[in-house]
């Protein structure tokens, strides 16, 4: 376990990379998730 | 159903949903299996001990970079040569997706260069026309915020896309044109891979996820694209709202 997150001395930079690419993905979906939602209820907001 | 129907927001729209799900699923499994490769079956690297494994998110986010901004033009070219309403919305909606790409690219590879070559970052001419990549669907994403009205948001932007394109060669060749401190391809369609089969295969698996994730993302932003701009349509006002999104 500690051997994978050291990743033989360069963890800060492995572990930085994945992690702020998660971090993008996380990101990015829960923000389309929200513009869905808005759109929606926007939507049908308007065709009632 | 004709590709000339499809085109149309109203019947490209139900499909939005199963086809954004199925990509995103797919994008799953190849970034777990991707992930499988990189960390446990591909040993380290004999030159860059472990740090070279930045790489399998580092490359294929930057493809992905001028991957979809090539699709972002052509689909400019499209709304601007047949007027169509879908293809100006599939550029919008791919933008945001080619920014993230873009900023992974960059990120990564800062992260990469520190180990590897002893610097964060260099003012050399991959990561400069990559950044002006940046800089660029920065660019568009913004001009499409400052035009309230859609169809002339579609045209400026479908404009700006067209000239920027002109960035994507410079980015690709510049490793050959320029003497960079970034490095050539590893892995091209004319030559043998310079690195480990083990290795190439779990770049191109995780490719793969970042092509599905790059398709769902940019279907489920069409899907509320369509309906924000499409509100007052008869059509919107008849669908069964709101849905699980």
């Amino acid at each position: 376990m500690m051997e994978l997150l050291s990743m033989g001395g360069y963890g800060f930079y492995v572990w930085g990379a994945y992690g702020v690419t998660a971090l993008a993905v996380i990101l990015e979906v829960a923000s389309l998730r929200t513009r869905i939602r808005a759109a929606e209820r926007m939507a049908k907001g308007q065709g009632r | 159903m004709t590709l000339y129907q499809l085109s149309s927001p109203s019947a490209f729209y139900p499909l939005t949903r199963p086809l954004a799900r199925a990509f995103a699923a797919l994008a799953a499994v190849c970034a777990l299996a991707g992930l499988w490769i990189g960390f446990v079956l591909a040993p380290t690297d004999a030159t860059q001990g472990e740090a070279y494994r930045i790489i399998f998110i580092h490359v294929p986010a930057a493809w992905m970079s001028m991957f979809i901004y090539v699709v972002m033009a052509f689909w400019s070219i499209v709304a601007l040569a047949m007027n169509t309403r879908l293809s100006a919305m599939m550029a919008q909606a791919l933008a945001p997706t080619g920014a993230w790409m873009t900023f992974i690219a960059l990120w990564t590879g800062a992260l990469w260069g520190r180990p590897t070559w002893g610097t964060y970052w260099a003012w050399d001419a991959r990561m400069t026309s990559e950044l002006i990549l940046l800089f660029l669907y920065f660019g568009i994403i913004a001009l499409r915020n400052a035009i309230d009205d859609p169809r002339r948001a579609d045209r400026a932007c479908a404009v700006l896309t067209i000239v920027g394109a002109v960035n994507i060669p410079i980015i690709y060749f510049s490793v050959v044109w320029w003497n960079t401190l970034h490095q050539g391809a590893s892995v091209s369609f004319t030559r043998a891979p310079t690195m480990a089969t083990i290795m190439v295969i779990g770049m191109l698996v995780m490719a793969l996820a970042a092509w599905f994730y790059a398709i769902a993302t940019a279907l489920w932003r069409v899907r509320a694209i369509i309906l924000e701009r499409e509100r007052g349509a008869a059509w919107v006002a008849e669908l069964p709202l709101p849905s699980r999104a």
